[in-house]
C-alpha cells in the first residue's frame, strides 16, 4: 500500500494529541460517516424522495386490484417488500458516482485505511439516509394495505435484516457500474439475481407469520446471509472500486 | 532465482497472436467433431431410442434440453474461472475468453428455458411454473445478461471485462444460495412441487442414456469450437492496430 498520503478525513490536530500522522481507521470511518450524514442533511429534500415513491406506488395497488381489504391484506407483505426493493434502486445508482467524478474515490484508494472498511462505512451511511426513512413509514403503508397488526413486527424485522443485505449487495453492483457510462436499468438487471434469495426469505417469514406458523427460520437465514455479506461484500466492493478508478 | 510454476506452453498460449493461430488451427476440427457427435447423438436419441412408456415421443426433447442445461452451468463456471484469472493476473486472453463465454452461456440457458417450456406444455399442461429448477435457471439467465450488459456499458473493453468478471464471481457465490432458497421457497408455498423428471436420478434405460451422453459431448465440443472462434474475433477487435494483427491482415490479402 501507498504510505504517507493525505488522509481523506480532516487532519488530526497535531498540537493536542500524540496521534500518528494518519488518523486511525475508526477515526477515518467516523469522519466519513459524519461527512455523508451532513451532506445528506444539507440536501434533506432528497431524503423524502424514495419515501414519497413508496407511498405513491402503495397507493396505486388498491386502484389496480380493487379495494377489497381481504385481498389487500393477503398480498400486503409481499407488495411492501417489492416496493422497498424498487425504492432502493434509484439511490443505489448514485452511491459512488459523485465521489468517482470529483476524485474522492482516488483519495480513498490512496488512503492508508482499508478500502473495504471505507466502503462499508459508505454503505452504513447510505442505509441510514435512504432506507431508514422508508422503514419509518412502513407501518403507515401497512395500514393503507390492511396489513394485519400481528404481521407488522415480522415485516419490520424482515426488512431490518433484508435492507442492509440489499444495500451491501447493491454497493458492490453500484461500484461496478460506477465506471460505466450509464447504468440505470442495468443496475436493476444485476440486482435481481442477488435480490431473489433476500426477497424469498423475507417473504417466507411474512407468509409464515400471516398463516400463524413459526417464522423464525427464514429470519435466521436472512441474518446468516447478512453476516456473510458484511464480511464479503465490502471486499468485493473494494475490488470493484479499484476497477472503477483505474483507467 | 524464483522458479515459475506455470508451464512454458501456458505462457506461450497466453500470448494473443499465438492463441489466435492455435485457435484457428483447432476450431475446424472441434466444430467437425461437434457436428459428427451431434448427428450420432440425435440419430440415437430421435430414431433408435424407444418411446418412453409414460411420455411417448414427447420426452425426446430431453436430448436437447438436458445437455443445454448442463452446459448453462458448465459455461458459467468456466466464465467465472476465466474471470478470476483475468481479475488476479490480468491476463488479456482470459478477459476475452470470460467475456466470450457469456453470450454462449446465455444462449444455452435460453435454449434450456425454451425447450423446457415446450416440454412442460404437454407434460404438465403449462408453459411455465415457478418451480425451483425453472426459477433458478431463469436467475442464471439474468446473471448472464447482467455480465453481458455490464461489459457493454464500458467504453474501455479491458475495464469492462474486469468489472464483468467480478460480477461473474459474485454470481457464482450467489448461485447455490439462489438454488437452495428457491427450493425452500417452493416447499414453503406449495405442498408438493412439480417433480422434474431428472434423468440423472431416475433410472433411465441405457438405450436412452447413451444418446444423451453423446449429445452432452457434442455440446461441449461445440462450446469449445465456438469459444475458440469468438475469442479469435475478440482478440482481433481488442488488439486491432497492433503489429501482429497487421501481419495477419497482410497475410490474408496476399
Amino acid at each position: 500500500m501507498v504510505t504517507a498520503i493525505q488522509p481523506i478525513a480532516d487532519p488530526a490536530p497535531v498540537t493536542t494529541t500524540t496521534r500518528s500522522r494518519s488518523p486511525g481507521t475508526p477515526h477515518a470511518c467516523a469522519a466519513l460517516l459524519r461527512r455523508d450524514l451532513v451532506l445528506a442533511w444539507r440536501r434533506r429534500g432528497e431524503l423524502f424522495l424514495p419515501l414519497l415513491y413508496a407511498v405513491i406506488v402503495t397507493a396505486l395497488f388498491p386502484f389496480a386490484l380493487g379495494p377489497d381489504p381481504q385481498l389487500l391484506g393477503r398480498i400486503a407483505g409481499g407488495v411492501l417488500l417489492v416496493i422497498v426493493v424498487l425504492a432502493m434502486l434509484p439511490a443505489l445508482e448514485s452511491m459512488f458516482r459523485a465521489d468517482l467524478e470529483d476524485g474522492t474515490l482516488e483519495q480513498w484508494l490512496l488512503a492508508p485505511q482499508p478500502l473495504a472498511l471505507l466502503a462499508l462505512t459508505r454503505v452504513i451511511a447510505h442505509w441510514l439516509t435512504t432506507v431508514l426513512p422508508l422503514l419509518v413509514v412502513m407501518p403507515l403503508l401497512g395500514a393503507l394495505l390492511n396489513l394485519s397488526v400481528k404481521v407488522l413486527p415480522v415485516l419490520m424485522l424482515a426488512l431490518l435484516l433484508a435492507t442492509p443485505l440489499l444495500a451491501l449487495l447493491g454497493a458492490v453492483l453500484s461500484a461496478l457500474a460506477a465506471g460505466a457510462r450509464r447504468s440505470g436499468i442495468l443496475l436493476a438487471l444485476m440486482l435481481l439475481p442477488l435480490a431473489v434469495p433476500v426477497v424469498i426469505f423475507a417473504a417466507g417469514a411474512i407468509a409464515a407469520a400471516q398463516s400463524g406458523m413459526p417464522y423464525l427460520a427464514p429470519l435466521t437465514w436472512l441474518a446468516a446471509a447478512l453476516v456473510m455479506a458484511i464480511v464479503l461484500a465490502p471486499l468485493a466492493c473494494a475490488a470493484a472500486l479499484r476497477i472503477a478508478v483505474e483507467a | 532465482m524464483s522458479r515459475s510454476y506455470i508451464p512454458h506452453w501456458m505462457h506461450w498460449l497466453g500470448s494473443p497472436p499465438n492463441f489466435y493461430r492455435f485457435a484457428g488451427a483447432w476450431r475446424p476440427w472441434l466444430m467437425a467433431a461437434a457436428v459428427l457427435t451431434a448427428a450420432i447423438g440425435l440419430y440415437g436419441g430421435l430414431v433408435l431410442a424407444p418411446p418412453d412408456y409414460q411420455q411417448g415421443d414427447a420426452y425426446r426433447i430431453i436430448f436437447i434440453h438436458v445437455p443445454s442445461a448442463w452446459m448453462s452451468l458448465f459455461i458459467y463456471i468456466g466464465m467465472a474461472i476465466a474471470g478470476l484469472i483475468a481479475m488476479v493476473w490480468r491476463v488479456k486472453l482470459a478477459e476475452v475468453i470470460a467475456m466470450e463465454c457469456a453470450p454462449v452461456g446465455a444462449a444455452f440457458t435460453f435454449i434450456t428455458l425454451v425447450t423446457g417450456s415446450l416440454w412442460g406444455k404437454p407434460m404438465w399442461g403449462t408453459w411455465w411454473t415457478w418451480d425451483a429448477r425453472l426459477t433458478s435457471e431463469l436467475v442464471l439467465l439474468f446473471l448472464y445478461l447482467g455480465v453481458i450488459g455490464l461489459y457493454n456499458a464500458f467504453e474501455d473493453r479491458r475495464r469492462g471485462a474486469r468489472a464483468a468478471s467480478l460480477l461473474a464471481l459474485v454470481g457464482i457465490v450467489n448461485l447455490p444460495i439462489v438454488h437452495y432458497s428457491v427450493q425452500w421457497w417452493n416447499t414453503l408455498h406449495q405442498g408438493s412441487t412439480v417433480d422434474f423428471l431428472d434423468p440423472a436420478r431416475s433410472s433411465i434405460s441405457p438405450s436412452m442414456l447413451w444418446p444423451l451422453l453423446v449429445m452432452a459431448l457434442a455440446t461441449h465440443l461445440y462450446f469449445f469450437a465456438s469459444i475458440l472462434g469468438r475469442t479469435r474475433a475478440g482478440l482481433l477487435a481488442l488488439e486491432g492496430g497492433k503489429q501482429w494483427v497487421r501481419e495477419i491482415v497482410a497475410e490474408q490479402r496476399a
